[in-house]
This record gives structure tokens, C-alpha cells and sequence, in this order.
């Protein structure tokens, strides 16, 4: 049985998962478009998180999150669960898949996804797949990965291991989620994009006193703390640092500088919706907040390419770091204000 | 990002079906979506953690050669596994894995063990008791 959802990538897998449950249901929204409603950009450095060994800097919230956010936000109902005992969180995929005809996303783990290359198998437990169907005879399953350039197959043993990966930052329990019902007819684009705007830019700007580990300030933090790297932890150790941030910067589906040029997209694509030809600034404004942390990435790279810091300065980074959060901050600000205007 | 701008570096993606989707502009300011093959500082920077890795086995296989450590600490290390993440894959308790990275309480294992380890390491048992060269 095989339910009748065509493949298609996306930069991010979560909007992929998303995307395959929603054109499932009959709403067919662009990739940025979903980002965007979901008010999806984000960053956090949070040094007591470990992740192999090092703090955590992300780039995307919580996997789930993003699902959460944007259904709500549409009027729809979903259900989100998760499973202590295998064979049931198994049962339960099986019957959704058989029974209801549904696709279900399910996060998984990267270490044992078995069409990955094998350099980029860590023990990273965050990645969305949506399930589309099931073999009978064979038990494999048929799987959408955004990342992938095509449908792949998973046999039942994997999809096992996968989903229940242990262990890391984030433990697993088989948790997948679905579309229960979606409402007749959908509310009005133009308000839920201003609103979708609005909250992403307080996401960024406004955290809790005393949080400072996420949005605007979070990278301020972090351009203080990359400077005392090398003093603190020897030049070896702190390149390792830089690497991993430059890795979350630009991994499979998970990009720092992606991720701002998908909500370029997104201001872009709601300027024609909303007819708010403003919004096209804010694209290109953020089109070269994204470019320059694309040069943040080559520059650092260069650092640890050479295994010495000769071309650049952990102070250089910090400056970069910082310049981008200020830059950040003023577009956050501008643009929440420029959307304020056209909100009753 | 310009459309040709979009990196198209091709290294560990070659021979699998994994590719990004990067978002850039074409000439006429146009937001569109473009595959992408990988991209270099991306690439230099999985290949320093991967480096570590490296480092690491060879220490550890040094150490196997001198009767130091077993064979299970080696590809524990390969696999990017630490004890704990050892221990919550196998459900072996930690102070037992760290007991088993002895050479001599790893040679008297019995099989059951033994497969429990090679399952979460996605190798042979026969492996599991060797090193590469």
C-alpha cells in the first residue's frame, strides 16, 4: 500500500515533513512559505547543552515545534505521540498508514538512516521523514526525505532503530505526529503572514531577562564567548568549537545562512500575497544578512582549514558575530514595525 | 546568493541521493530553489571532526597492539560512541563497557555479549574482535 504523495526536496526537513502532510490534505504551500508561517528563524548558543562535546549553537528550534506552530496557526487538528514500547509505536504507525490512509512524520535519528552518506552519520537525533506507505509482504517502508532527491525505502529493523535512537542531546521515543482533521475552509493569508512576521521578529528580539542564549542576544553571546576560545581551551581545541559551529551553520537541512535565505523567499513570496510591496526590502535586506554569514562560514573555515589561525583571528569572528546580530537586530526591529502598520 | 553562485562542490555526497536545497536569486531578484551538490567550508568542517575521529582510532588501535585496550574501545571511538551512548544502545551498564575496554576481560566474553555489541556497532562479531589494519 503505497498512499499517492509525490516527492519533492526542500532545504529544511522539518518543512519537507510538514509540506508531505499538509499537500496530503490539499493544502499545497510553498517550502519558504511554511518556514515563514512557522516563523521557523532562530539561534541559540547554550554552552551547557552537550553536544559530542561541545556547547550547543542551533540554528532551528526543537524539532516539532515548527508543526506545531504553523497548524495552529492554520486551524488544524493534529496529534502529536510518543511511544516507551517499540512494537506499540510500531502498531500504531501501521494502523494510521493501513487503516486511516495517512501519512505520518516521524522524527528520527541520523546515525542509522541507512540512504545517508556514511561521513555524515552522527548520533544527531532531530531529523523529520514523513512515511507514505508500507509493503506488506516485505515490511519495508516507503519514506519521503526532503533531503533526498528522490522516495527511498527503509526496512522495518531500521525504521526500529531510527526512531527509537538513543542517547545525545535529545532521546527519542518513537515520536511521530499527524493530521487529524483539517477545516473546510482556510483563514485569510494576509492577516497569518503579518502575524506569522510579527511573531518571529519578538521570537528573535524580545527573550526573558536573564535568557541569554537564544535570538539576537544569543549571538552576541556567542561572538563574546568564540573570543575567548583559544585562550581557554588551546588553539586545537577551539578550531574543533569553531568547526562544529560552522557545521551547524550549514548541515544537511539544518542552515544558519540557508535558513535566512528561505525567509528571504518566504518576504518575497508574501509581498505578492499580501500585496505589501515593502516586504520585497526586507528580502533583500535579509538576502545579505544571509550572504554574510555565508562569509562568516568561509572565513572560519579558512581557520581551521590551515589548522592555524593566521588568515583570521577568533576576534575577527567575534567582530563578524557581532556585526551580524546587530544587523539582525535592526532588521527585527524595522520589520516588526513596518508590519505593525497593516495590523488592525 | 545569485543562482550561480550556489556552491556545487560534490564530495561525500557522491554515490548517495542526499543533496541540499539552497535558496537564491536569479537575475531578475527572483527567489528560486536550487539543488546543491554540497558546499567546501561545509565539507572542511565535517572533515575536521572527522579528522578527530581519525586521531582518536589511531591512538586507540596503538593501544590495541600493546596489549592495552580491546578491539571494543577501537570501534566504539569509530562509531562515535561513547560509554554511555555504548551503554543505552547495548544496555550493558556502563561500569561493565569500560571493564570490557580491557583486553583480558574482553577476550573471555561469551557470545551473547559479544553480538549485543557487534548489533549496536553495525558489525560482524568476528570484526568486533579485530582491528584494521
Amino acid at each position: 500500500m503505497e498512499l499517492n504523495l509525490e516527492h519533492r526536496s526542500a532545504a529544511h526537513c522539518e518543512n519537507g515533513a510538514i509540506s508531505a502532510l499538509l499537500r496530503f490534505h490539499g493544502i499545497d504551500l510553498s517550502e519558504p512559505m511554511i518556514f515563514g508561517l512557522a516563523s521557523g528563524l532562530f539561534f541559540s548558543h547554550v554552552p551547557f547543552v552537550d553536544v559530542s562535546g561541545m556547547p550547543l549553537t542551533s540554528f532551528r528550534t526543537v524539532p516539532g515545534f515548527l508543526f506545531k506552530r504553523i497548524t495552529k496557526l492554520l486551524g488544524i487538528k493534529t496529534e502529536t505521540a510518543r511511544y516507551f514500547n517499540r512494537e506499540k509505536g510500531m502498531r500504531k504507525l501501521d494502523d494510521l498508514l493501513l487503516k486511516e490512509k495517512k501519512p505520518v512524520a516521524l522524527v528520527v535519528g541520523m546515525y542509522y538512516l541507512p540512504y545517508v552518506p556514511k561521513e555524515y552519520r552522527f548520533h544527531f537525533n532531530g531529523h523529520n521523514i514523513c512515511v507514505i506507505g508500507k509493503d506488506e509482504t516485505i515490511g519495508d517502508y516507503g519514506v519521503l526525505d526532503s533531503n533526498a532527491t528522490c522516495k527511498v525505502t527503509i526496512s522495518r529493523e531500521d525504521l526500529l532503530k531510527v526512531r527509537y535512537a538513543k542517547g545525545g542531546s535529545y532521546r527519542l521515543f518513537g515520536r511521530m505526529y499527524w493530521i487529524k482533521s483539517v477545516p473546510p475552509h482556510l483563514p485569510d493569508m494576509k492577516p497569518m503572514i503579518l502575524k506569522a512576521i510579527a511573531k518571529n521578529c519578538r521570537i528573535m528580539t524580545r527573550t526573558y531577562r536573564g535568557v541569554k542564549y537564544v535570538g539576537v542576544r544569543g549571538m552576541l553571546f556567542l561572538s563574546e564567548r568564540i573570543r575567548t576560545w583559544e585562550r581557554k581551551m588551546g588553539t586545537q581545541k577551539a578550531l574543533m568549537n569553531v568547526a562544529q559551529v560552522v557545521r551547524m551553520l550549514e548541515e544537511i537541512g539544518t542552515g544558519g545562512a540557508g535558513f535566512r535565505f528561505i525567509y528571504g523567499a518566504f518576504l518575497q513570496e508574501a509581498a505578492q500575497r499580501t500585496g505589501i510591496a515593502e516586504l520585497n526590502e526586507y528580502s533583500a535586506r535579509i538576502t545579505e544578512i544571509g550572504d554574510l554569514w555565508r562569509e562568516f562560514a568561509v572565513r572560519a573555515s579558512r581557520m581551521f582549514k590551515r589548522r592555524k589561525a593566521e588568515t583570521c583571528t577568533f576576534d575577527d569572528l567575534g567582530d563578524m558575530l557581532r556585526n551580524l546580530a546587530n544587523k539582525e537586530a535592526a532588521f527585527y526591529k524595522d520589520l516588526e514595525r513596518a508590519v505593525e502598520k497593516y495590523m488592525d | 546568493m545569485k543562482v550561480d553562485e550556489v556552491p556545487q562542490d560534490l564530495k561525500y555526497y557522491k554515490g548517495s541521493v542526499v543533496r541540499d536545497v539552497n535558496y537564491a536569486v536569479d537575475e531578475k531578484g527572483q527567489y528560486k530553489a536550487v539543488l546543491s551538490d554540497g558546499w567546501t567550508p561545509k565539507n572542511d568542517a565535517l572533515d575536521m571532526a572527522l579528522d578527530e575521529v581519525r586521531g582518536q582510532c589511531g591512538l586507540i588501535a596503538e593501544k590495541v597492539k600493546r596489549g592495552e585496550s580491546s578491539p571494543l574501545e577501537y570501534h566504539a571511538a569509530k562509531n562515535l560512541m561513547d560509554v554511555r551512548l555504548l551503554s543505552d544502545y547495548t544496555g550493558i551498564p556502563r561500569r561493565k563497557i569500560r571493564r570490557h575496554f580491557r583486553p583480558e576481560n574482553f577476550a573471555a566474553l561469551d557470545e551473547k555479549t559479544l553480538a549485543k555489541y557487534a548489533g549496536a556497532l553495525r558489525i560482524t562479531v568476528a570484526e568486533l574482535k579485530t582491528i584494521p589494519e
